[in-house]
Formats: structure tokens, C-alpha cells, sequence
């Protein structure tokens, strides 16, 4: 067989689907280079060691850290155990700071490749629209998780270093292993990653409507804030449990014991339905769109 | 060329494909259509799981009653859901710095976990509890907080209060236990049905209205109704199951209509035995712990809440009930002269109070009147409080009469 009818073979065939994972591949390795997603992994990985050093500092006189009450949630055992600063630095986060950078990759994701010109020659490749918006939204998810994990294993070490570690009692006052303790910290951090799903989702249809990346961040930033406010007023609170942020502090249920599922099931449910709306909806918009940048 | 004339191009485009617009456009139907069956699912599936009462063979509102009596349940966990509205102003922090103030006052360092502060709170909003029971000597009972979990644990002679919050520790030990049982506030739907079947006599007209389903599990519905007028009591509505007679869920309607002042339910419940490490308590290295005769003081000042329907205020010292059943008015005296603390005792608090009542006069004098949806309290400038679940004419006659 001569090489002309392999290559032949090899032009009429489809795209092979590992094809798919080599874009994925290098659409993670473009993300995370960038300096911007550094920089923000950076800030993430900072929180727990702030508030690390400020409980350590508060109570070096044996003092109970907290002011009896307040602050994040879990604030109050750190110093029992180090690994209460994971879930305390998770809910520390998981308001503001995670789904800000969550928000500024998604909304960087279409729009800024249009900004850049770059939208068009990966266009040009074999891949199709709907297969790299596809993509386009796996990194998005794959930072949602290195994100969280970020933040979770920097406050292990943090935890791990500064406060004494071993057995430790549930919010319900019952007490489980170091292990099971372990093991409910990285379910934990799954279901942090889980609940960005619906701002991921939100921030990748922004950014196929402009051909900005500032302006789909600035957007998504700007949503992501007026929706927990909103989530704020007693007023509106028919609409309340429809806002992707409502459910988000429901991942301390998981330190119940036994596990309180109801809020869980509905975060997850309502992340889903954010997740399949602006997921179809960028679809829509981006298979339909005339790419002209 | 054709990438810097791009206008040109997608013309062209579209006059290849003159369909391909609406065809484009016709994508959009996808996000529309999930969210309409989003919204669908939402919407229908409550409604179906909620449709067809369960067929339960006929029963008498007095069999109901003795099954209630005899019902024994030792051993339950379950979920069970309050929420209290009554009518009164949101008065936010406010609200919550006078609650704990009333709950620590007489120790000066009251615990945040002392379950009489804690429990305090359930007297508004909706709260979600956990109970689990294991015979009379364990029982465990939890609010759950956003983040944080109120622990009160009894486990034979001990009684642990937890606050995860703060991470504190309230602990009592010895003969009090079995005398705290009953000085719980109330807060499962057995705890109301217990408190509003005391009441049950010649003035009222008990009735089973039908069937239900109450937390998965088939029910009857007792339908306890006042008699006389003059009170504000609308209806009260106890779930039973059908199977060990325990109450699953308290509906508290009042007569001028509108959503329930109290309806407390089991959202899920479960009569299996509890794990025994449910009521296992240790206090956490690091966590403050108060024992009870530190913070003794602390429960003569508490306000009494909830269940405290007709006649439930007897026996308080000083304390006079006029009437019978439903339109009973408590009455005592406070001493102060000059009825609603103004401007020289209560400060801004005392002139703020005074603008949420009414004035009102009769032969008693003068006074004012604060309303709820259910229970009216009634201050006259003498210093005399006439409370109860009456309307605001009823308590005038009552202070006239008590005259």
C-alpha cells in the first residue's frame, strides 16, 4: 500500500475522539499558563493562610476565636482542629471568591479568543462549534476544581501546621475519626466544585453574546453580585431558592451527622438546571453566531 | 480575502441558505424548552405527590384522642419542621438582641448554649429540628443553623447543650434531668398535640376531618375547633398516624384567617432505633463549658413560649386566670405604675414599644393594647397585664370585669 492511500484513508475519516482530548488538552494547558489564572489561584490559595495566622494570632491567650459566634462558618474549632480551616476557608471563599474566578476564565473563554482573533483558526480546525464549546466548558469545570482544591489543600497545610489534627466533633456534636473527618473534607470540596457548575455555565453563555472577554467578565462578576444581593433581601424571598447562590452554604450539612441531604440535593438539582439552560442557551447562541473576529 | 470582507461573505452565506436563519433561530427553543420543563417538574411534581388521601378505615374523634393517649412511641428519629408567624414586626437585630437579653439575664455570662436562650429563638420564623429518641432516657434534639448545628442532648442522667456556633457547652447533671424533660419548651408536633389536647373541654368541638399524608407516612387529621367566640383561636389541626397514633404534624390556624401562627411537621420520620452514638456527647478540646448552677440565675428570667394555650399560665406566681377554656385571660400585676415603660425606664426601646400598641379605655381605665395574629396583651396604666388568645374586645371586657 502505497503512503498517498493512508493519508487518503486518514482525510475522509472522522476526527478521532481522542482528538477531542488532545483540544481539552491543550485548552487546559493555555488556561492555567496564563498568568491571570496564576495570579487568581494565587489569591485563592492566600485566604486559608490569612485566616490561618488571624485565628493562630486571636487565640494565643487560649481565648475561644470567633467572638462566640461570628464570622465564617466552623471559625470557632479551628484551633481544635486544624482540619476545621478547610471548611471554614471553603465557606470563606465559596461567596465571593471562587465564583469571581470561576467567572473571569468562563467569561474569558469564547469572548476572549473573539478579542484576541484567535476564534476563527480554532474554528478552522475539524473540531465543530458545538465540540469546542464543549470543551470550552470542560476547562471551565476542570478549573472549578482545581480552584476549590486549591483552596482546600492549602488550608491543610495551613491547618496542619499551625492547629493540632486527630479526631474531631461534628456541628451535631458527635464525634468521628481523623479518617471519616478526611473523607467528608474532600466530599466537601467535590460538592464546592459542584456548586460553581451554574456560574461556570452562566459565564460561558455570557461570553459567547460579546466579543469582549473584559466585558463577559465584567458581566458575569456583575451578575454573580447582584444575584447575592438579591439573595439578601427578605422581600424577594419567593424568588430566593431559583438563584444559583442560595443553596451554597449547604455543603456544612455534609458535617452533620447524620448528613442533612434535602438543601445538598436541592444545590446540586438547581446546578444541574443551570447547567442544561445557559448551557443550551450558549449553544445556541454559539452555533448560530457569525464569527467574524 | 474573504476573512477581512466578512459582511459580504455572510451575505452570501445567507442567500445560500435563505432557511438557515430561521433554523438558527430555532436553536434557542432548546434553553426555552428546558426551562419549561423545569418548571413543569417543579410545579406538577408536589402536586402529584400530594394527590389521593390515603384510604383509612373510619374512625371517632374520641378513638383518635385515646390513640393519641395510648400511643407509646421509645424509640424515633426524624426531621420535623416549625415555623411560627406571629404577625409580629421584623424587628431584626433588635429582635434578637432583646431575645438574648431576656435569656441571660440574672448571669452575667450566660452561655449561648443554654438551651433556654437557644430555644427562645424558634418562637418565629421556620426552623428546621432533628429529633431522635431512644427510650425515656435518651432523646436528642437539634436546630439547625446555616454552618451550625444547637445540640440537646439527653443522655440518662446528663443533659448537654452544644452550640457549634460558638463551640460552648451547656451541661447539667443529676435529679434535675427528668424535671428538665418536662420544662423543655415544646417543639415537636407531640409536644403541641399534648399541650392543645389538655384543653380540650365542653367549649370545644373535636372532630376527625379526614385523612392525609404526613411524611410519607398515612395519617388522620383531628380538627380541634373552639366553641366560643371571643377568641382568636381559629382552628387547630393534628396529623395522627394511622399505625402508632404519634402526632406528625401541628397546624395552628388563627380566626381572622390568613397562613398558620404555628405549623410544626415531620418532613421525614423514622421509628427504627437511633444509632447509639447519636447521643454520645464529649465536649470538643478547646470548648467552653458552663455547668448549670453557673447559669441558674439565668432560667427565672426566661419568657415561657409556644405551648402555652388556655390555662397554661396557671400556677405562675402572682398570676390570676379569668374565664375558662379557649377565652381565658391571664392576668398580674407588674407594680409599675404608669403601664408601658416611656421614655424615663425603657429609653428610645420603651417610647418605641409604646408606638406599636393601641390605646384603649373602659370602665378599667386606660391602656394599651399589643396585638399578635393570636395571643392580645392588654397593659393598663395602673400597671395590671391581661393576656390570652382573645381579641382585643374580649380582653377590655375581661379587664372590665376584673375590675
Amino acid at each position: 500500500m502505497s503512503r498517498a492511500d493512508v493519508v487518503q484513508a486518514g482525510a475522509g475519516r472522522r476526527p478521532n475522539p481522542l482528538w477531542t482530548l488532545g483540544l481539552l488538552r491543550s485548552e487546559l494547558v493555555t488556561t492555567v499558563r496564563r498568568w491571570r489564572t496564576l495570579a487568581l489561584l494565587g489569591v485563592l490559595a492566600a485566604v486559608p493562610v490569612l485566616v490561618g495566622i488571624a485565628v493562630k494570632i486571636e487565640t494565643r491567650g487560649g481565648g475561644p476565636a470567633g467572638g462566640g459566634g461570628e464570622g465564617p462558618a466552623f471559625i470557632s474549632q479551628i484551633t481544635n482542629n486544624g482540619l476545621f480551616l478547610v471548611f471554614t476557608a471553603l465557606a470563606a471563599t465559596l461567596p465571593f471568591f471562587l465564583p469571581m474566578a470561576v467567572g473571569v476564565v468562563a467569561g474569558d473563554a469564547v469572548a476572549g479568543e473573539a478579542g484576541a482573533g484567535t476564534l476563527r483558526y480554532l474554528l478552522v480546525a475539524p473540531a465543530g462549534r458545538t465540540r469546542l464549546l464543549l470543551t470550552k466548558y470542560a476547562t471551565v469545570l476542570a478549573f472549578c476544581l482545581l480552584a476549590t482544591l486549591v483552596v482546600a489543600v492549602s488550608a491543610l497545610l495551613v491547618g496542619a501546621l499551625l492547629f493540632p489534627l486527630g479526631e474531631l466533633t461534628t456541628i451535631s456534636g458527635t464525634r468521628i475519626s481523623f479518617a471519616e473527618g478526611l473523607g467528608r473534607a474532600v466530599l466537601i470540596a467535590l460538592v464546592v466544585a459542584a456548586s460553581l457548575v451554574g456560574v461556570a455555565a452562566l459565564g460561558l453563555f455570557v461570553s459567547t453574546l460579546t466579543n469582549s472577554g473584559i466585558a463577559a467578565m465584567a458581566t458575569t462578576v456583575g451578575l454573580l453580585i447582584t444575584v447575592q444581593i438579591v439573595d439578601q433581601i427578605p422581600q424577594l424571598h419567593a424568588l430566593q431558592p431559583y438563584l444559583f447562590s442560595h443553596y451554597w452554604l449547604s455543603f456544612a450539612d455534609l458535617m452533620r451527622d447524620p448528613v442533612y441531604w434535602d438543601d445538598l440535593v436541592r444545590n446540586l438539582g438547581l446546578q444541574g438546571l443551570y447547567a442544561a439552560v445557559f448551557g443550551a442557551a450558549a449553544w445556541a447562541r454559539f452555533t448560530a453566531k457569525d464569527i467574524n473576529a | 480575502m474573504a476573512p477581512y470582507e466578512s459582511d459580504d461573505a455572510v451575505g452570501a452565506a445567507r442567500d445560500e441558505y435563505p432557511r438557515s436563519g430561521r433554523r438558527k433561530a430555532a436553536r434557542y427553543a432548546v434553553p426555552v424548552a428546558v426551562v419549561g420543563v423545569a418548571a413543569a417538574t417543579i410545579g406538577l411534581v408536589p402536586a402529584l405527590a400530594d394527590s389521593g388521601d390515603p384510604d383509612l378505615p373510619r374512625i371517632s374523634a374520641q378513638q383518635l384522642i385515646e390513640k393519641i393517649a395510648k400511643s407509646d412511641v421509645q424509640q424515633l428519629s426524624g426531621t420535623v419542621k416549625v415555623s411560627t408567624d406571629l404577625g409580629l414586626p421584623d424587628l431584626g437585630g433588635l429582635e434578637d438582641g432583646l431575645m438574648s437579653g431576656s435569656g441571660r439575664g440574672g448571669s452575667g455570662d450566660g452561655s449561648s448554649a443554654d438551651p433556654k436562650a437557644k430555644l427562645t429563638e424558634l418562637v418565629s420564623g421556620t426552623h428546621t429540628l432533628r429529633v431522635a429518641a431512644d427510650g425515656p432516657d435518651r432523646q436528642k434534639l437539634s436546630l439547625l443553623e446555616s454552618g451550625a448545628e444547637y445540640s440537646l442532648i439527653h443522655d440518662g442522667k446528663d443533659v448537654w447543650g452544644y452550640d457549634s456556633k460558638s463551640n460552648q457547652v451547656f451541661h447539667s447533671t443529676g435529679s434535675a434531668s427528668g424535671k428538665d424533660r418536662d420544662a423543655e419548651p415544646p417543639a415537636t408536633p407531640k409536644d403541641f398535640a399534648d399541650q392543645a389536647l389538655k384543653s380540650v373541654d365542653d367549649t370545644t368541638s373535636v372532630t376527625v376531618d379526614g385523612t392525609a399524608h404526613v411524611a410519607g407516612r398515612d395519617a388522620y387529621k383531628l380538627l380541634i375547633r373552639p366553641k366560643q367566640s371571643g377568641t382568636t383561636v381559629g382552628a387547630i389541626s393534628i396529623a395522627v398516624d394511622a399505625r402508632t397514633g404519634m402526632p406528625l404534624k401541628f397546624t395552628l390556624t388563627p380566626r381572622s384567617g390568613g397562613a398558620a401562627v404555628l405549623d410544626a411537621g415531620f418532613t421525614q420520620v423514622s421509628f427504627a432505633r437511633p444509632a447509639a452514638s447519636t447521643f454520645d456527647f464529649t465536649p470538643p478540646k478547646g470548648a467552653k463549658v458552663t455547668e448549670e448552677k453557673d447559669a441558674a440565675g439565668a432560667r427565672e428570667h426566661t419568657p415561657e413560649h409556644g405551648g402555652d394555650f388556655a390555662g397554661g399560665l396557671e400556677g405562675k406566681d402572682g398570676l390570676k386566670v379569668l374565664g375558662k377554656g379557649w377565652t381565658s385571660v391571664a392576668t398580674f400585676d407588674t407594680g409599675a405604675k404608669g403601664g408601658v415603660p416611656t421614655g424615663s425606664q425603657g429609653g428610645e426601646l420603651g417610647g418605641f414599644l409604646g408606638s406599636l400598641g393601641d390605646p384603649v379605655s373602659g370602665r378599667f381605665g386606660k391602656g394599651t393594647v399589643f396585638s399578635t395574629r393570636l395571643v392580645n396583651a392588654l397593659i393598663t396604666d395602673d400597671g395590671k397585664v391581661y393576656a390570652g388568645t382573645v381579641t382585643k374586645d374580649a380582653l377590655v371586657k375581661a379587664a372590665d370585669a376584673g375590675k
